[in-house]
C-alpha cells in the first residue's frame, strides 16, 4: 500500500488571519504557520492504514519555503518520506491551479490512496480533494468519518447532516477525512529526531513540467477586487440574571419578532 | 436576459429553502433556470421552483445522481452549462455543492467562488472570510462564473410563475460512477431543521457540562423550531454528535437568530457563527468573549435561564 497524504501549512488556528494590502493574498507572516489542523487527522489516518496494511506514507505539500516545517511535522508523526512543491511562481494560486499542481505531483507515482483533510482552516473552500479526483480520474470518497480498506476496496462513512452515507470504491482513490475520524498522535521525541533524517524531495514548477504561466496569482481564475475588515458590531445589551433572565430574553425575542 | 443556472438542493422530493434563496438572488442577475439532478422531481416540486421565479427546470431524472458520489452530478451540470450557454451558475454552499462546483470548474475551465454571501449584477461576489472578520469582494475572471452561496444569505421572495420542465438525458460516463453509495444511515435528530440552513440555531458548549445537559438546549431549540449546534469543546468531549459542530473546524452558520449557551466564544467557535444576524448569549462568566458579539446577553446559570426561556416561549406562543 502506497499512501500519499496532502497537507497544507496555514496560520495558527487561534491567530487572527489577515489579507495583505498589496495583492490581497493571505498574510502568511502575520501568524505562526502550523500544519492545518484538519490535515493532522489525514496524517493520522494515513499512518493507521499504513500500519494495518503495511506500506509507505508519503507527505505531500505545496507551499512556500517555511512549509518545510509542516512536512517535517508530518514526518515526525511517522510518515516515511516527503515531497515539497515550492516555487515563487505558485504564490497566489487559486484552488483550480493548486489542484492542477498537486495532481501533477501525484500522477504517475502509483499511490493507492491519496488522503486529504476535509478543508483548510484558512481558505475553507473544501474543493481541492474533489478537484484532484476529477483531474486524476480517480474515485472521490470524501468527508469520511471512517475509512476501511478491504483488499482493493475502500469503504468510507461520508459524514452527512442526517447521519452518514456508506460509500465504496476501488483503489486507487482520493479520500478526505473529517476530524471525528481519529485522535492524531503527538510526535514523540524519537519521531522528531527520526524525521530529520527522512528524505524530502524538493520540487519546483519546472521539475514537474508545469507551465509557470498556468499557476500563481496572475493565472488565478478568481480575483479579489477589494477587502475590508468587517465593521465592528455595535455593543449589545448584557444583563445579569436575577431570576428573570429567561423571561427577559423572551421579551427581547418578542421585540425582535422571533416569537 | 441571460440565463442563470441554479442547482436545486432537494431531499425526499422536497426542495430545500436554500434553493429559493438562490432563485431570488438569480432573478437579479438574469433569467433563472433551475437544475434538478436526480429522481423525485414531482409536479409539486417543480411548481414550487416556478413560484420563486424559475422559468425552466432542467431535470436529469437519473438514479445515478444519488447512487454515486458527486461525480455524476458534476458531469451532468457541466454538460448543461455548456449546452445552455448560461452566464453564471449558482450552487448552495454545502459540502456537496462546493464539491460539484469544484469538479465543474476543472471540467469547464471556469473560476470558482465559494461561500458567497451576496452576488451583484456584474457577478461580483461578496464573501465573509476568516470567520467573518474580513469582507472580500471577488469575481471570476475566466469562464462561466461558478458561485456557491451560503444558506441564509438572502431572504427568499416569491415571484409567481410557471416553470417549464425540460428533461435532459443523463448519459453519465463509467468513470463518473466509481464511488458507489451503498447505504444511508439516518441518525435521529428529532425532526429538527438542517443546521446549515436553519433560520434559528440554539447551541451549547462547555458550560452545558455533559451529554444530558444538552436536554435543555434541545428543549429550547424545539420551542423555537430551531436546529441544535455545539461548540468544539462539546463535540470533542462526546456530549453531542460531531456533525453539529459549529466553528472553524465544523460548520459555518449564518442564521437569523443564534442563541449561544455556555459557550465562551473562542475564535474557533466565533469563526462559525459571528455572521449570524442576531446573537443571544447565556453564560455565567461575564468576561466570556462571546458577550462581545451579543445583541442581547444574560450573565447567569444556563440551567436556570434556558428552561425559563423555553417556558416563556411556550406561554407567549400559546
Amino acid at each position: 500500500m502506497k499512501i500519499a497524504v496532502c497537507v497544507k501549512q496555514v496560520p495558527d488556528t487561534w491567530a487572527e488571519k489577515k489579507l495583505q494590502a498589496g495583492d490581497s493574498t493571505l498574510d502568511r507572516e502575520a501568524a505562526e504557520g502550523v500544519l492545518n489542523e484538519l490535515d493532522e487527522y489525514a496524517v493520522e489516518e494515513a499512518l493507521r492504514i499504513g500500519e494495518a496494511h503495511g506500506g509507505e506514507v508519503v507527505v505531500v505539500s505545496m507551499g512556500p519555503e517555511r512549509a518545510a516545517e509542516t512536512v517535517r511535522k508530518a514526518l515526525s508523526m511517522g510518515a516515511d518520506a516527503g515531497i515539497h512543491l515550492v516555487d515563487d511562481a505558485l504564490h497566489g494560486s487559486d484552488a483550480v491551479a493548486t489542484s492542477a499542481a498537486l495532481a501533477t505531483v501525484l500522477e504517475g507515482r502509483s499511490f493507492d490512496l491519496i488522503i486529504f483533510g476535509s478543508e483548510s482552516t484558512d481558505a475553507r473552500m473544501s474543493v481541492v480533494p474533489a478537484m484532484v479526483a476529477e483531474r486524476l480520474v480517480l474515485p472521490q470518497v470524501t468527508f469520511a468519518q471512517k475509512v476501511e480498506i478491504d483488499g482493493s476496496t475502500v469503504r468510507i462513512e461520508r459524514q452527512m447532516e442526517y447521519g452518514f452515507d456508506t460509500v465504496e470504491a476501488s483503489l486507487p482513490a482520493v479520500v478526505s477525512v473529517v476530524e471525528k475520524i481519529n485522535e492524531p498522535r503527538y510526535p514523540s521525541f524519537k519521531g522528531i529526531m527520526a524525521a530529520k533524517k527522512k528524505p524530502v524531495e524538493i520540487l519546483s514548477v519546472a521539475d514537474i513540467g508545469l507551465d509557470p504561466a498556468t499557476v500563481g496569482l496572475g493565472a488565478a481564475w478568481s480575483v479579489v477586487d477589494d477587502f475590508a475588515a468587517r465593521p465592528p458590531k455595535a455593543a449589545g445589551m448584557v444583563v445579569a440574571d436575577e431570576g428573570e433572565g429567561g423571561s427577559r430574553i423572551a421579551d427581547y425575542l418578542v421585540d425582535q419578532k422571533f416569537i | 436576459m441571460s440565463e442563470i443556472l441554479v442547482l436545486v438542493e432537494h431531499a425526499d422530493g422536497q426542495v430545500k429553502k436554500v434553493t429559493f434563496e438562490l432563485l431570488t438572488l438569480a432573478r437579479a442577475l438574469g433569467t433563472p433556470s433551475a437544475v434538478w439532478l436526480g429522481i423525485g422531481a414531482s409536479d409539486a416540486a417543480l411548481a414550487s421552483l416556478g413560484e420563486y421565479g424559475a422559468e425552466k427546470v432542467y431535470v436529469v431524472d437519473s438514479a445515478d445522481m444519488d447512487d454515486f458520489l458527486v461525480a455524476p452530478k458534476a458531469e451532468a451540470l457541466a454538460r448543461l452549462m455548456a449546452d445552455s450557454s448560461a452566464a453564471a451558475v449558482l450552487l448552495p454552499s454545502t459540502a456537496e455543492g462546493k464539491e460539484i462546483a469544484g469538479r465543474v470548474a476543472v471540467k469547464a475551465g471556469s473560476g470558482i467562488i465559494t461561500d458567497a454571501v451576496g452576488v451583484a449584477a456584474d457577478f461580483t461576489a461578496t464573501q465573509s472570510v476568516f470567520g467573518g472578520s474580513t469582507v472580500v469582494t471577488s469575481r471570476v475572471s475566466n469562464g462561466t462564473p461558478l458561485i456557491t452561496v451560503r444558506p441564509n444569505s438572502t431572504a427568499p421572495v416569491p415571484s409567481p410563475g410557471a416553470a417549464a420542465r425540460v428533461d435532459v438525458a443523463a448519459d453519465i460516463s463509467d468513470a463518473a460512477k466509481s464511488a458507489r453509495v451503498v447505504g444511508r444511515t439516518v441518525a435521529s435528530k428529532g425532526g429538527r431543521p438542517d443546521l446549515s440552513e436553519a433560520a434559528i440555531v440554539v447551541s451549547g458548549g462547555r458550560g452545558v457540562g455533559g451529554a444530558e445537559g444538552f436536554g435543555v438546549v434541545e428543549a429550547l431549540a424545539d420551542s423555537l423550531g430551531a436546529a441544535v449546534g455545539a461548540s468544539r469543546a462539546a463535540t470533542d468531549a462526546g456530549w453531542y454528535p460531531h456533525q453539529y459542530q459549529v466553528g472553524q473546524t465544523g460548520k459555518t452558520v449564518s442564521p437569523q437568530l443564534y442563541i449561544a449557551n455556555g459557550i465562551s466564544g473562542a475564535i474557533q467557535h466565533r469563526a462559525g457563527m459571528q455572521t449570524s444576524k442576531t446573537i443571544v448569549v447565556v453564560n455565567k462568566d461575564p468576561e466570556a468573549p462571546i458577550f462581545e458579539l451579543a445583541d442581547f446577553g444574560v450573565v447567569g446559570d444556563l440551567f436556570a435561564v434556558v428552561p425559563q426561556l423555553t417556558e416563556e416561549i411556550a406561554k407567549r406562543k400559546a
